[in-house]
């Protein structure tokens, strides 16, 4: 009953001008919500769901991409810019996101469900943190002994051809791995993928030793970056500096500047994607996906198919990982865990398996909860612990709380409950994908 | 009284234990032809020359004098592997799926029966008691995990399973593995509020630490110990119990009937009057009585448990499980025994035999280096040719 009321309440607003004048009253009003509260996350969390009113309201295309390209590209980056918090939250965002649309090809489009994506991740990853760094010449040192002024192998630059070879390497990766099991039924390949996932990370816990590659646990840094300008930082305080209220650091600019990356990856993928979809392997994607013994008996080949959608998915997180790589300039076997690969299927499956819209809320979603809910919840328990507060009917003191009480650590138990009532509740997501009508104009023919 | 000794089909008691000898024999002997012929083939190498620089002792002598023991860890390893892996093959029987969260059932088992035990310590019985009453808070302390982890398999299987049957087959899958994360995080929370940590240590009692020594062999200058801990003694003992128990159950019992149906075909199982969905319920429980059980073993075995205690055995124990033939009771049972030995000379020898570049850090990854292989080349596994009972 409520939803029927919200879904007429909806239907009534939506049509003329009066979307185009909500959508752009909730951008402004989230802008300058997060302008005069830059600490307060619900002023933050109501520009972010500008997007979807974005999404969701009828309004022209070019609309919808002019308002778009405004909030992603100058209103996001200055609300970044003030408050790096944010900056930190949006990029974690847009690398998830990219992350999940990669899972997405995998696991929604040709159903294949891989619960290992983490490890192509770790391979790009790996790939630039070796040859952007000392590590090259580190080959012959235990971890901790290396002397400190070594060269780095290849300049900063060699950034943008890695994020070519990332892509490269990721996928043969991909499909190495799965031109054995792709032949399997999908819940041992679900196993296996798992599997692969947990030897990249010994492995790269453990190869620093007989020649050190990874150099263990530890990890490597530094990893360089691609070269910024000066001029860009100028430009950017020169204009946005009012704005901003103070000029941005390089560091700062740093991190902007990979934010741009990780959206242009993301352009990319969801134009791949769709072209994709649209395409003669889509089509096969969908009939694998469907039933695999009529996908057969159609002539579709099977393993080439389901090696394409593991390839795809796997260089994108390719490109993510050489990303992630430059952009933190420290990675560690710690990043890649199996919790990782669950965390991007969570974005996916509550999003919906199948829609790039609803991937990317999932990925906005969790991560939101992830760095937000958990830990405001977890700042929260700590002034409780500090504070004389005692729970009235029990008589417990919050300061006998267990220091191992963190909500911010317990992102298990949040993925666990998503994924388990997602499944029971609603399987198709959030924003479920929409079954594509494919008409036959008979007039063109 | 005779006419129910009459009723018992001995012959389904003496078969499994039977099959156990066999297994256990074939894959030690197995196992140590290729340790020792290795260690022959290495010997003259630079292998042989830095073992021989390092502790002035052969490769041979070295390999023969650390065999007894790997040999009993790897049997003790694996039968935990086969009473858990008995649980992954009895549902993917049923239901052909894998059921995830299977490890945490067996995590559930042994944080139970610890917390039994240090509660019990607490209260200084422990350390008072005779060796006749530490056995009896042991066998309590597996009964309770046993019916934790029992009653958990059969919740989880209602709530998060049953709504799902007859969806695609990835959609009870994924439940599973969020079903498995909630578990984790709800073990540590429990853990963590009543204590502080999430780790729990078994409380130490009873005789379980001492060793029984057969005697000693000359090897060179030193000797080989023949002899085991009461702890191993223990854990196979009682994991050969439950698996002839369970065969017994399957085989020779009406339910055992029952479910072997139901595996077999569940429509018709059903019009023949077979109660499909209580038959579910219980096979998740026996499987969750065998993986509590599984998780107090192997408990008393290493002693430290934290909540994520299960995601290796339970990976492994699905791989024992494929590697047997999913969905063969026996094939568990074997694949069990032939992944624990396995395992255990690979992380005590591959060290030595490589000079230390790979070594037991990597044991872990063994079992899915293992799974990927047989699912090539063998995807049935290694019994699941004839498929005698499928339960």
């Amino acid at each position: 009953m409520i939803s029927s009321f919200f879904k007429e309440l909806f239907n009534r607003v939506n049509r003329g001008y009066w979307s185009y004048l909500i959508v752009i009253g909730h951008i402004v009003a989230g802008s300058f919500l997060v302008y005069t509260q830059p600490r307060s996350n619900l002023a933050f969390l109501v520009l972010m769901t500008s997007f979807m009113s974005l999404y969701f309201f009828t309004t022209s295309l070019r609309f919808k991409l002019i308002a778009a390209v405004i909030l992603a590209l100058v209103i996001i980056p200055i609300v970044g810019a003030r408050n790096i918090f944010y900056l930190e939250v949006i990029f974690q965002i847009s690398v998830f996101a990219a992350l999940a649309l990669g899972l997405n090809i995998v696991v929604g489009f040709a159903g294949l469900l891989d619960l290992g994506y983490v490890a192509f991740y770790a391979v790009g990853a790996y790939l630039w943190a070796f040859f952007g760094s000392q590590q090259f010449y580190m080959l012959h040192y235990a971890p901790g002994t290396a002397p400190a002024a070594l060269p780095f192998f290849l300049p900063g630059d060699a950034f943008y051809m890695f994020l070519v070879v990332g892509v490269i390497i990721a996928g043969l990766t991909g499909i190495l791995l799965g031109l054995p099991v792709l032949r399997l039924r999908g819940d041992y390949l679900a196993i296996v993928t798992l599997g692969f996932g947990e030897v990249i990370r010994v492995l790269a816990n453990n190869l620093d030793k007989p020649l050190n590659f990874t150099n263990g646990p530890q990890g490597i840094t530094p990893i360089q970056r691609p070269t910024m300008p000066d001029f860009a930082v100028d430009w950017f305080n020169s204009v946005f500096g009012g704005v901003v209220g103070h000029n941005v650091s390089a560091a700062v600019m740093y991190n902007l500047m990979f934010y741009m990356f990780a959206l242009a990856v993301i352009i990319v993928i969801i134009f791949v994607t769709r072209r994709l979809d649209d395409s003669k392997i889509g089509r096969a994607w969908t009939a694998v996906r469907e039933d695999e013994t009529a996908a057969i008996a159609q002539g579709i080949p099977l393993v080439k198919m389901k090696l394409a959608a593991f390839a795809v998915g796997a260089s994108f997180a390719g490109v993510m990982g050489v990303l992630l790589a430059a952009s933190r300039t420290f990675i560690s076997p710690e990043s890649f865990s199996f919790m990782q690969s669950i965390g991007v299927l969570t974005m996916v499956i509550l999003g919906g398996a199948g829609s790039i819209p609803g991937v990317i809320l999932g990925a906005a979603t969790v991560t939101i909860l992830n760095l937000q809910v958990l830990q405001g919840f977890s700042l929260y328990l700590n002034e409780l612990r500090q504070s004389d507060a005692v729970i009235p009917i029990i008589n417990f003191a919050w300061k006998d709380l267990s220091n191992q009480l963190d909500p911010a650590k317990y992102q298990r138990l949040l993925f666990g409950l998503i994924l388990v009532l997602m499944m029971i509740f609603r399987p198709a997501g959030l924003i479920p994908a929409a079954r594509r009508k494919r008409k036959i104009d008979l007039e063109e023919n | 009284m005779i006419r129910f000794l009459k009723r018992i089909n001995v012959y389904e008691l003496v078969r499994p234990v039977g099959q156990m000898v066999l297994f256990s024999l074939g894959s030690a002997a197995f196992m140590s032809a290729i340790a020792i012929s290795l260690a022959l083939a290495l010997d003259g190498t630079a292998v042989g020359a830095s073992l021989m620089d390092k502790y002035n002792v052969s490769l041979y002598t070295y390999t023969m004098l650390n065999l007894p023991q790997v040999i009993i860890d790897g049997l003790t390893i694996g039968f935990v592997y086969a009473a858990i892996a008995l649980g992954y093959t009895m549902v993917y029987g049923v239901l052909e799926f894998i059921n995830f969260a299977h490890s945490e059932i067996f995590a559930v088992g042994a944080f139970v029966g610890v917390e039994l035990l240090i509660a019990l310590d607490g209260m200084g019985i422990l350390a008072g008691a005779s060796l006749g009453m530490a056995y009896a808070y042991l066998i309590l302390a597996i009964i309770l995990g046993m019916m934790a982890a029992g009653g958990l398999a059969v919740a989880v299987e209602r709530v998060a399973y049953r709504p799902l049957r007859g969806a695609s087959r990835l959609v009870p899958l994924i439940s599973a593995i969020g079903v498995s994360f909630l578990l984790q995080d709800v073990i540590r929370l429990v853990e963590s509020l009543t204590s502080g940590q999430f780790n729990r240590i078994m409380p130490t009692f009873g005789n379980f630490d001492s060793r029984i020594v057969f005697g000693k062999i000359a090897m060179g200058t030193s000797k080989l110990t023949l002899g085991i801990s009461v702890k191993s003694i223990i854990v196979i003992g009682s994991a050969v119990l439950m698996l002839v128990g369970l065969n017994y159950l399957v085989n020779a019992t009406r339910v055992g009937k029952a479910i072997r149906a139901v595996a077999q075909d569940r429509p018709t199982a059903s019009l023949m009057g077979i109660n499909v969905n209580r038959i579910i319920s219980l096979t998740f429980l026996v499987g969750g009585l065998l993986g509590g059980a599984a998780g107090v073993l192997y408990a008393l075995k290493f002693t430290r448990i934290d909540p994520f205690v299960g995601f290796f055995p339970g990976l492994k124990a699905f791989t024992a499980a494929v590697l047997g033939g999913i969905g063969n009771m026996t094939g568990a049972l074997l694949g069990g025994i032939v992944l624990g030995m396995l395992e255990t000379f690979a992380g005590s020898y591959m060290g030595v035999f490589t000079m230390g570049a790979a070594g037991s850090e990597y044991k872990d990854i063994f079992a899915f280096s293992i799974l990927i292989l047989v699912l090539i080349f063998r995807p049935q596994g290694l019994m699941g040719k004839h498929v005698m009972q499928k339960a």
